[in-house]
Protein backbone atom coordinates (compact mmCIF):
# COMPACT_ATOMS: atom_id res chain seq x y z
CA UNK A 1 0.00 0.00 0.00
CA UNK A 2 0.93 3.65 -0.38
CA UNK A 3 1.91 4.41 3.30
CA UNK A 4 4.77 2.77 4.09
CA UNK A 5 4.43 2.11 8.26
CA UNK A 6 4.60 -1.15 10.00
CA UNK A 7 0.67 -1.26 10.56
CA UNK A 8 0.21 -5.13 9.82
CA UNK A 9 0.80 -7.45 12.80
CA UNK A 10 3.87 -9.98 12.50
CA UNK A 11 2.91 -13.86 12.45
CA UNK A 12 5.78 -15.39 14.28
CA UNK A 13 8.50 -16.88 12.80
CA UNK A 14 7.34 -20.56 14.20
CA UNK A 15 4.81 -20.67 11.80
CA UNK A 16 6.67 -18.73 8.86
CA UNK A 17 6.92 -20.35 5.52
CA UNK A 18 10.91 -21.16 6.04
CA UNK A 19 9.57 -23.31 9.18
CA UNK A 20 6.89 -25.33 7.33
CA UNK A 21 9.29 -26.15 4.72
CA UNK A 22 12.13 -27.17 7.19
CA UNK A 23 9.19 -29.25 8.35
CA UNK A 24 8.55 -30.78 5.30
CA UNK A 25 12.16 -31.42 4.32
CA UNK A 26 12.52 -33.23 7.70
CA UNK A 27 10.30 -35.34 6.88
CA UNK A 28 10.98 -35.71 3.45
CA UNK A 29 14.14 -37.10 4.60
CA UNK A 30 12.54 -39.59 7.16
CA UNK A 31 10.44 -40.91 3.96
CA UNK A 32 13.31 -41.29 1.69
CA UNK A 33 15.17 -43.10 4.41
CA UNK A 34 12.03 -45.39 4.56
CA UNK A 35 11.97 -46.20 0.48
CA UNK A 36 15.31 -46.84 0.51
CA UNK A 37 14.94 -49.36 3.49
CA UNK A 38 11.74 -51.05 1.63
CA UNK A 39 13.64 -50.75 -1.56
CA UNK A 40 16.33 -53.31 -0.44
CA UNK A 41 12.95 -55.63 1.20
CA UNK A 42 11.62 -55.62 -1.95
CA UNK A 43 14.87 -56.39 -4.07
CA UNK A 44 14.52 -59.72 -1.96
CA UNK A 45 12.28 -61.54 -4.12
CA UNK A 46 15.13 -62.07 -6.62
CA UNK A 47 16.51 -64.17 -3.75
CA UNK A 48 13.00 -66.32 -4.35
CA UNK A 49 10.33 -66.80 -2.03
CA UNK A 50 11.63 -67.95 1.38
CA UNK A 51 13.86 -65.36 1.89
CA UNK A 52 11.01 -62.87 0.59
CA UNK A 53 8.88 -63.95 3.57
CA UNK A 54 11.62 -64.66 5.59
CA UNK A 55 12.38 -61.09 5.45
CA UNK A 56 9.13 -59.75 6.24
CA UNK A 57 8.75 -62.18 9.32
CA UNK A 58 12.10 -60.94 10.35
CA UNK A 59 10.56 -57.12 10.46
CA UNK A 60 7.68 -58.16 12.90
CA UNK A 61 10.82 -60.07 15.21
CA UNK A 62 13.00 -57.47 14.86
CA UNK A 63 14.05 -56.04 18.12
CA UNK A 64 12.24 -58.97 19.83
CA UNK A 65 12.58 -59.41 22.79
CA UNK A 66 13.58 -56.05 23.47
CA UNK A 67 10.49 -54.72 21.84
CA UNK A 68 7.28 -56.56 21.94
CA UNK A 69 6.44 -58.57 18.92
CA UNK A 70 5.85 -56.11 16.37
CA UNK A 71 6.85 -53.94 18.44
CA UNK A 72 9.71 -52.00 16.08
CA UNK A 73 7.04 -52.24 12.57
CA UNK A 74 4.59 -49.96 14.92
CA UNK A 75 7.33 -47.55 15.96
CA UNK A 76 8.32 -47.21 11.99
CA UNK A 77 4.39 -47.03 11.37
CA UNK A 78 3.98 -44.04 13.64
CA UNK A 79 6.86 -42.07 12.91
CA UNK A 80 5.98 -43.06 9.16
CA UNK A 81 2.30 -41.78 9.46
CA UNK A 82 3.29 -38.68 11.80
CA UNK A 83 5.59 -38.18 8.66
CA UNK A 84 2.88 -38.00 6.02
CA UNK A 85 0.87 -36.16 7.75
CA UNK A 86 2.99 -33.30 8.77
CA UNK A 87 4.70 -33.33 4.76
CA UNK A 88 1.02 -33.30 3.88
CA UNK A 89 -0.22 -30.16 6.19
CA UNK A 90 2.91 -28.35 5.33
CA UNK A 91 2.53 -28.55 2.05
CA UNK A 92 -1.23 -27.80 2.47
CA UNK A 93 -0.68 -24.74 3.75
CA UNK A 94 1.87 -23.34 1.29
CA UNK A 95 0.21 -24.59 -2.07
CA UNK A 96 -2.89 -22.52 -0.29
CA UNK A 97 -0.44 -19.67 0.39
CA UNK A 98 1.78 -20.10 -3.75
CA UNK A 99 -1.74 -19.79 -5.32
CA UNK A 100 -3.12 -16.49 -2.86
CA UNK A 101 0.16 -14.58 -3.83
CA UNK A 102 -0.11 -15.11 -7.44
CA UNK A 103 -3.68 -14.81 -7.81
CA UNK A 104 -3.66 -13.19 -11.68
CA UNK A 105 -1.85 -15.49 -13.47
CA UNK A 106 -0.01 -13.97 -16.56
CA UNK A 107 -1.02 -14.61 -20.04
CA UNK A 108 2.23 -15.69 -21.52
CA UNK A 109 4.49 -16.82 -18.90
CA UNK A 110 7.76 -18.31 -19.93
CA UNK A 111 10.23 -21.27 -17.93
CA UNK A 112 14.14 -19.87 -17.65
CA UNK A 113 15.50 -22.78 -15.92
CA UNK A 114 13.79 -24.81 -13.91
CA UNK A 115 13.68 -28.52 -14.06
CA UNK A 116 10.46 -30.42 -15.64
CA UNK A 117 10.59 -32.59 -11.77
CA UNK A 118 10.24 -29.10 -10.29
CA UNK A 119 6.63 -28.99 -12.17
CA UNK A 120 5.34 -32.24 -10.64
CA UNK A 121 6.24 -31.99 -6.92
CA UNK A 122 2.28 -31.21 -5.78
CA UNK A 123 0.18 -33.02 -8.43
CA UNK A 124 2.91 -35.60 -8.08
CA UNK A 125 2.61 -35.81 -4.44
CA UNK A 126 -1.28 -36.16 -5.13
CA UNK A 127 -0.66 -38.73 -6.87
CA UNK A 128 1.80 -40.70 -4.31
CA UNK A 129 -0.87 -39.84 -1.98
CA UNK A 130 -3.39 -41.74 -3.40
CA UNK A 131 -0.96 -44.86 -4.18
CA UNK A 132 -0.01 -45.17 -0.84
CA UNK A 133 -2.94 -46.08 0.48
CA UNK A 134 -4.29 -48.38 -2.41
CA UNK A 135 -0.78 -49.77 -1.88
CA UNK A 136 -1.31 -50.62 1.68
CA UNK A 137 -5.29 -51.93 0.88
CA UNK A 138 -3.15 -54.07 -1.89
CA UNK A 139 -0.25 -55.17 -0.22
CA UNK A 140 0.08 -55.13 3.90
CA UNK A 141 -3.81 -55.72 4.51
CA UNK A 142 -4.50 -57.60 1.81
CA UNK A 143 -8.02 -56.10 1.21
CA UNK A 144 -7.99 -55.22 -2.21
CA UNK A 145 -6.59 -58.27 -3.72
CA UNK A 146 -5.82 -59.02 -7.45
CA UNK A 147 -5.23 -62.53 -8.42
CA UNK A 148 -6.21 -64.00 -4.82
CA UNK A 149 -5.87 -63.21 -0.88
CA UNK A 150 -2.54 -64.80 0.38
CA UNK A 151 -0.69 -65.06 4.11
CA UNK A 152 2.68 -64.93 2.24
CA UNK A 153 3.98 -61.64 1.27
CA UNK A 154 5.55 -63.18 -2.13
CA UNK A 155 2.47 -64.66 -3.48
CA UNK A 156 0.49 -61.52 -2.64
CA UNK A 157 3.07 -59.74 -5.18
CA UNK A 158 3.06 -62.27 -7.60
CA UNK A 159 -0.72 -62.70 -7.74
CA UNK A 160 -0.81 -59.13 -7.92
CA UNK A 161 0.68 -57.92 -10.87
CA UNK A 162 0.09 -60.39 -13.16
CA UNK A 163 -0.37 -59.63 -17.10
CA UNK A 164 -4.23 -59.63 -16.30
CA UNK A 165 -4.11 -57.40 -13.79
CA UNK A 166 -1.86 -54.47 -15.93
CA UNK A 167 -4.19 -51.70 -15.11
CA UNK A 168 -2.36 -52.17 -11.64
CA UNK A 169 1.34 -52.80 -12.42
CA UNK A 170 0.25 -49.38 -14.63
CA UNK A 171 -0.65 -47.41 -11.59
CA UNK A 172 2.09 -49.06 -9.76
CA UNK A 173 4.77 -47.50 -12.23
CA UNK A 174 2.70 -44.46 -12.72
CA UNK A 175 3.13 -43.92 -9.23
CA UNK A 176 6.97 -44.81 -8.59
CA UNK A 177 8.38 -42.76 -11.46
CA UNK A 178 5.97 -39.61 -9.81
CA UNK A 179 8.10 -40.45 -6.82
CA UNK A 180 11.26 -40.54 -9.06
CA UNK A 181 10.46 -36.91 -10.09
CA UNK A 182 9.09 -36.29 -6.57
CA UNK A 183 12.64 -36.95 -5.34
CA UNK A 184 14.54 -35.21 -7.92
CA UNK A 185 13.44 -31.49 -6.97
CA UNK A 186 12.86 -32.71 -3.53
CA UNK A 187 15.97 -33.70 -1.89
CA UNK A 188 17.34 -30.78 -3.32
CA UNK A 189 14.83 -28.37 -2.01
CA UNK A 190 15.28 -30.00 1.57
CA UNK A 191 19.04 -29.60 0.94
CA UNK A 192 18.53 -26.03 0.16
CA UNK A 193 15.88 -25.50 2.76
CA UNK A 194 18.10 -26.81 5.43
CA UNK A 195 20.42 -24.66 4.42
CA UNK A 196 22.79 -26.55 2.91
CA UNK A 197 22.73 -25.45 -0.47
CA UNK A 198 26.04 -23.48 -1.56
CA UNK A 199 27.09 -22.07 -5.21
CA UNK A 200 30.22 -24.40 -4.95
CA UNK A 201 27.85 -27.49 -3.62
CA UNK A 202 24.75 -27.12 -5.88
CA UNK A 203 26.54 -29.52 -8.56
CA UNK A 204 27.11 -32.40 -5.95
CA UNK A 205 23.24 -31.87 -4.50
CA UNK A 206 21.59 -31.87 -8.34
CA UNK A 207 24.22 -34.83 -8.88
CA UNK A 208 22.77 -36.69 -5.43
CA UNK A 209 19.39 -35.74 -5.72
CA UNK A 210 19.08 -37.48 -9.62
CA UNK A 211 21.58 -40.74 -8.33
CA UNK A 212 18.98 -41.46 -5.48
CA UNK A 213 15.47 -41.12 -7.34
CA UNK A 214 17.05 -43.15 -9.93
CA UNK A 215 17.97 -45.55 -7.85
CA UNK A 216 14.66 -45.43 -6.07
CA UNK A 217 12.91 -45.49 -9.30
CA UNK A 218 14.78 -48.54 -10.98
CA UNK A 219 14.69 -50.25 -7.68
CA UNK A 220 11.13 -50.56 -7.17
CA UNK A 221 10.30 -50.64 -11.17
CA UNK A 222 12.19 -53.88 -10.79
CA UNK A 223 10.19 -56.55 -8.97
CA UNK A 224 6.71 -55.87 -10.08
CA UNK A 225 7.91 -55.74 -13.88
CA UNK A 226 9.93 -58.97 -12.78
CA UNK A 227 6.34 -60.53 -12.15
CA UNK A 228 4.95 -59.02 -14.67
CA UNK A 229 7.55 -60.30 -17.34
CA UNK A 230 7.41 -63.92 -15.62
CA UNK A 231 11.09 -63.37 -14.41
CA UNK A 232 9.68 -63.99 -10.92
CA UNK A 233 6.49 -66.09 -10.37
CA UNK A 234 5.69 -68.99 -7.60
CA UNK B 1 11.52 -2.66 -37.43
CA UNK B 2 8.24 -3.34 -37.11
CA UNK B 3 6.87 -4.83 -34.15
CA UNK B 4 3.02 -5.59 -32.61
CA UNK B 5 2.83 -4.61 -28.69
CA UNK B 6 0.10 -6.79 -26.75
CA UNK B 7 0.34 -4.14 -23.74
CA UNK B 8 -1.66 -4.87 -19.96
CA UNK B 9 -3.95 -2.12 -20.17
CA UNK B 10 -5.57 -1.07 -16.66
CA UNK B 11 -7.11 1.42 -15.60
CA UNK B 12 -6.77 1.13 -11.60
CA UNK B 13 -6.66 -1.03 -9.16
CA UNK B 14 -10.36 -2.25 -8.95
CA UNK B 15 -10.19 -2.23 -12.73
CA UNK B 16 -9.66 -5.68 -14.32
CA UNK B 17 -7.11 -4.94 -17.31
CA UNK B 18 -7.20 -6.30 -20.61
CA UNK B 19 -4.12 -6.80 -23.36
CA UNK B 20 -4.64 -4.52 -26.19
CA UNK B 21 -2.68 -4.47 -29.47
CA UNK B 22 -0.86 -1.89 -30.45
CA UNK B 23 1.87 -1.73 -33.94
CA UNK B 24 4.60 0.33 -34.16
CA UNK B 25 6.40 1.14 -37.18
CA UNK B 26 10.07 1.88 -37.90
CA UNK B 27 11.10 1.10 -34.79
CA UNK B 28 15.15 1.23 -34.33
CA UNK B 29 17.29 -1.78 -33.20
CA UNK B 30 19.10 0.60 -30.97
CA UNK B 31 16.26 2.01 -28.92
CA UNK B 32 16.30 0.46 -25.46
CA UNK B 33 12.96 -1.36 -24.59
CA UNK B 34 12.01 1.62 -22.65
CA UNK B 35 12.59 4.43 -25.74
CA UNK B 36 10.19 2.36 -27.74
CA UNK B 37 7.43 2.71 -25.01
CA UNK B 38 8.25 6.40 -25.42
CA UNK B 39 7.55 6.22 -29.14
CA UNK B 40 4.36 4.58 -28.31
CA UNK B 41 3.24 6.89 -25.78
CA UNK B 42 3.88 10.00 -27.95
CA UNK B 43 2.10 8.02 -30.63
CA UNK B 44 -0.73 7.43 -28.65
CA UNK B 45 -0.72 10.95 -27.00
CA UNK B 46 -0.90 12.37 -30.42
CA UNK B 47 -4.20 10.25 -31.66
CA UNK B 48 -5.51 11.73 -27.95
CA UNK B 49 -5.66 8.52 -26.38
CA UNK B 50 -4.13 7.69 -23.02
CA UNK B 51 -0.38 6.95 -22.90
CA UNK B 52 1.04 3.62 -21.52
CA UNK B 53 1.69 3.52 -17.50
CA UNK B 54 5.24 2.10 -16.62
CA UNK B 55 7.90 2.53 -14.23
CA UNK B 56 11.15 4.04 -14.98
CA UNK B 57 14.00 6.56 -13.38
CA UNK B 58 17.18 6.19 -13.70
CA UNK B 59 17.21 4.25 -17.65
CA UNK B 60 21.33 2.85 -16.43
CA UNK B 61 20.31 -0.45 -14.79
CA UNK B 62 20.63 0.70 -10.87
CA UNK B 63 17.45 2.12 -9.54
CA UNK B 64 15.29 -1.23 -10.42
CA UNK B 65 12.21 0.94 -11.25
CA UNK B 66 11.63 -0.45 -15.07
CA UNK B 67 10.41 -3.65 -14.27
CA UNK B 68 7.58 -5.43 -16.69
CA UNK B 69 6.97 -8.86 -17.83
CA UNK B 70 7.98 -9.36 -21.12
CA UNK B 71 6.98 -12.38 -23.44
CA UNK B 72 6.82 -14.13 -20.22
CA UNK B 73 9.89 -12.87 -18.58
CA UNK B 74 10.87 -10.73 -15.79
CA UNK B 75 12.95 -7.92 -17.78
CA UNK B 76 12.54 -9.68 -20.88
CA UNK B 77 14.90 -11.64 -22.67
CA UNK B 78 18.05 -10.43 -21.74
CA UNK B 79 19.32 -10.75 -17.75
CA UNK B 80 19.38 -6.78 -17.55
CA UNK B 81 16.41 -4.28 -16.39
CA UNK B 82 14.07 -3.16 -18.66
CA UNK B 83 15.87 0.13 -19.47
CA UNK B 84 18.68 -1.74 -20.31
CA UNK B 85 16.98 -4.04 -22.94
CA UNK B 86 17.15 -3.05 -26.17
CA UNK B 87 15.24 -3.82 -29.52
CA UNK B 88 18.03 -5.20 -31.30
CA UNK B 89 16.92 -8.32 -28.76
CA UNK B 90 13.44 -8.80 -31.03
CA UNK B 91 12.89 -9.90 -34.61
CA UNK B 92 10.75 -7.80 -37.32
CA UNK B 93 7.82 -8.77 -37.23
CA UNK B 94 7.60 -9.41 -33.58
CA UNK B 95 4.81 -9.92 -31.42
CA UNK B 96 5.71 -8.31 -27.90
CA UNK B 97 3.93 -8.79 -24.52
CA UNK B 98 4.26 -6.78 -22.11
CA UNK B 99 2.36 -7.33 -18.60
CA UNK B 100 2.92 -6.18 -15.46
CA UNK B 101 4.53 -7.96 -12.36
CA UNK B 102 2.01 -10.21 -11.17
CA UNK B 103 1.75 -10.55 -7.04
CA UNK B 104 -0.69 -10.18 -4.41
CA UNK B 105 2.05 -8.07 -2.59
CA UNK B 106 2.44 -6.00 -5.55
CA UNK B 107 -0.99 -4.55 -6.66
CA UNK B 108 -1.01 -3.46 -10.03
CA UNK B 109 -1.32 0.54 -9.61
CA UNK B 110 -2.07 1.45 -13.54
CA UNK B 111 -1.36 -0.58 -16.68
CA UNK B 112 2.44 -1.94 -15.83
CA UNK B 113 3.32 -0.13 -12.92
CA UNK B 114 2.81 -1.88 -9.66
CA UNK B 115 2.95 -0.85 -5.71
CA UNK B 116 6.27 -2.62 -4.50
CA UNK B 117 5.97 -0.97 -0.91
CA UNK B 118 6.03 -4.70 0.28
CA UNK B 119 9.61 -4.57 -0.28
CA UNK B 120 10.00 -1.12 1.63
CA UNK B 121 8.01 -2.96 4.87
CA UNK B 122 10.11 -5.73 4.67
CA UNK B 123 13.77 -3.76 4.90
CA UNK B 124 11.74 -1.63 7.28
CA UNK B 125 11.15 -4.98 9.65
CA UNK B 126 15.13 -5.32 9.94
CA UNK B 127 16.86 -4.94 6.79
CA UNK B 128 19.28 -2.23 8.72
CA UNK B 129 22.02 -1.97 11.62
CA UNK B 130 20.83 0.40 14.47
CA UNK B 131 24.02 0.42 15.69
CA UNK B 132 25.91 4.29 15.60
CA UNK B 133 28.68 3.47 13.41
CA UNK B 134 30.42 6.82 13.44
CA UNK B 135 32.12 7.87 10.04
CA UNK B 136 33.94 5.42 8.30
CA UNK B 137 36.89 3.65 9.52
CA UNK B 138 40.32 3.73 8.13
CA UNK B 139 40.17 0.37 6.24
CA UNK B 140 42.14 -2.18 7.81
CA UNK B 141 41.06 -1.57 10.95
CA UNK B 142 38.37 -4.23 10.90
CA UNK B 143 39.94 -6.67 8.81
CA UNK B 144 37.26 -8.81 7.03
CA UNK B 145 38.24 -11.51 4.95
CA UNK B 146 37.97 -11.05 1.18
CA UNK B 147 35.36 -14.16 0.15
CA UNK B 148 32.92 -12.31 3.08
CA UNK B 149 33.18 -8.88 1.84
CA UNK B 150 32.71 -10.26 -2.16
CA UNK B 151 29.69 -11.86 -0.88
CA UNK B 152 28.11 -8.69 1.28
CA UNK B 153 28.76 -6.60 -1.56
CA UNK B 154 27.12 -9.17 -4.18
CA UNK B 155 24.53 -9.67 -2.38
CA UNK B 156 24.22 -5.79 -1.55
CA UNK B 157 23.72 -4.63 -5.57
CA UNK B 158 20.24 -6.02 -5.02
CA UNK B 159 18.50 -2.94 -6.50
CA UNK B 160 14.73 -4.49 -5.12
CA UNK B 161 13.53 -4.40 -8.26
CA UNK B 162 11.25 -7.35 -8.00
CA UNK B 163 11.69 -9.19 -10.91
CA UNK B 164 12.67 -12.08 -8.18
CA UNK B 165 9.09 -12.07 -7.11
CA UNK B 166 7.57 -11.76 -10.61
CA UNK B 167 9.85 -14.87 -11.93
CA UNK B 168 8.28 -17.27 -8.99
CA UNK B 169 5.90 -19.79 -9.44
CA UNK B 170 4.99 -18.75 -6.11
CA UNK B 171 5.34 -14.98 -6.29
CA UNK B 172 7.85 -15.09 -3.26
CA UNK B 173 10.00 -12.83 -1.99
CA UNK B 174 12.24 -14.58 -0.54
CA UNK B 175 15.52 -13.83 -2.99
CA UNK B 176 14.93 -10.33 -2.27
CA UNK B 177 14.82 -10.96 2.16
CA UNK B 178 18.10 -13.52 1.28
CA UNK B 179 19.85 -11.25 -0.34
CA UNK B 180 19.81 -8.32 2.49
CA UNK B 181 19.99 -10.68 5.17
CA UNK B 182 23.36 -11.93 3.33
CA UNK B 183 24.48 -8.54 2.82
CA UNK B 184 24.23 -7.65 6.45
CA UNK B 185 24.61 -11.27 8.11
CA UNK B 186 28.18 -11.43 6.54
CA UNK B 187 29.71 -8.16 8.39
CA UNK B 188 30.44 -7.68 11.95
CA UNK B 189 27.85 -4.32 12.26
CA UNK B 190 25.35 -6.88 10.99
CA UNK B 191 26.16 -9.49 13.69
CA UNK B 192 24.70 -7.44 17.28
CA UNK B 193 20.81 -7.89 15.45
CA UNK B 194 21.43 -10.84 12.91
CA UNK B 195 18.97 -13.43 15.11
CA UNK B 196 16.13 -10.83 15.43
CA UNK B 197 16.69 -9.37 12.07
CA UNK B 198 15.84 -13.11 10.09
CA UNK B 199 13.00 -13.31 11.91
CA UNK B 200 11.62 -9.88 11.65
CA UNK B 201 12.12 -9.99 7.78
CA UNK B 202 10.45 -13.16 7.20
CA UNK B 203 7.70 -12.40 9.13
CA UNK B 204 7.34 -9.09 7.87
CA UNK B 205 7.69 -11.41 4.02
CA UNK B 206 5.04 -13.60 5.03
CA UNK B 207 2.31 -10.97 6.20
CA UNK B 208 2.87 -9.44 2.92
CA UNK B 209 1.27 -12.34 1.19
CA UNK B 210 4.33 -13.76 -1.23
CA UNK B 211 4.48 -17.32 -1.04
CA UNK B 212 6.66 -19.36 0.23
CA UNK B 213 10.17 -20.63 -1.44
CA UNK B 214 10.17 -23.75 -3.24
CA UNK B 215 13.88 -23.78 -4.34
CA UNK B 216 12.92 -23.76 -8.29
CA UNK B 217 15.67 -20.48 -8.86
CA UNK B 218 14.03 -18.86 -11.15
CA UNK B 219 14.34 -16.05 -9.17
CA UNK B 220 18.21 -16.17 -9.77
CA UNK B 221 18.04 -16.81 -12.97
CA UNK B 222 16.16 -13.16 -14.00
CA UNK B 223 18.10 -11.38 -11.73
CA UNK B 224 19.72 -8.51 -13.55
CA UNK B 225 21.84 -8.06 -10.51
CA UNK B 226 23.19 -12.13 -10.58
CA UNK B 227 22.31 -12.33 -6.55
CA UNK B 228 23.09 -16.07 -5.89
CA UNK B 229 20.27 -18.51 -4.99
CA UNK B 230 22.58 -19.71 -2.26
CA UNK B 231 21.73 -16.76 -0.68
CA UNK B 232 17.85 -18.13 0.59
CA UNK B 233 20.09 -20.89 1.90
CA UNK B 234 21.94 -18.69 4.09
CA UNK B 235 18.89 -17.47 4.76
CA UNK B 236 17.38 -20.52 6.10
CA UNK B 237 20.30 -21.27 7.77
CA UNK B 238 19.81 -17.92 9.82
CA UNK B 239 16.33 -18.34 10.53
CA UNK B 240 16.61 -21.98 11.59
CA UNK B 241 19.85 -20.98 14.56
CA UNK B 242 17.36 -17.74 15.70
CA UNK B 243 14.51 -20.26 16.05
CA UNK B 244 16.91 -22.98 18.02
CA UNK B 245 18.00 -20.40 20.20
CA UNK B 246 14.44 -19.01 20.90
CA UNK B 247 13.99 -15.90 18.97
CA UNK B 248 11.14 -16.40 17.32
Amino acid sequence: MANSTLTKKRSTAYGSTVALKSAMAVTGAILVLYLIAHMYGNLKVFSGQEAFDGYAHGLRELGYPLLPEQGFLWIARIVLLASILIHIYAVAVLWRRAARARNDRYQVKKRVQRTYASYTMRYGGVLIAFFVVFHILHLTVNAIAPGGKSDSPFERLVNGFQPEFWYVTLFYVAAVIAVGFHLRHGIWSAMATLGANKASRQGKINAVAVAVSLVVTIGFLLPPLAVTFGLVSK
Amino acid sequence: MNITLRVWRQKGRDDQGRLVNYKLTDVSPDMSFLEMLDVLNEKLTLENEEPVAFDHDCREGICGACGVVIDGEAHGPEVTTTCQLHMRSFKDGDTITVEPWRAKAFPVIKDLVVDRGAFDRIIQAGGYISAPTGTAPDAHANPIPKPDADRAFDAATCIGCGACVAACPNASGMLFTAAKVTHLGMLPQGQPERASRVVNMISQHDEEDFGGCTNIGECAAVCPKGIPLDTISQLNRDLLGSLAKGVG
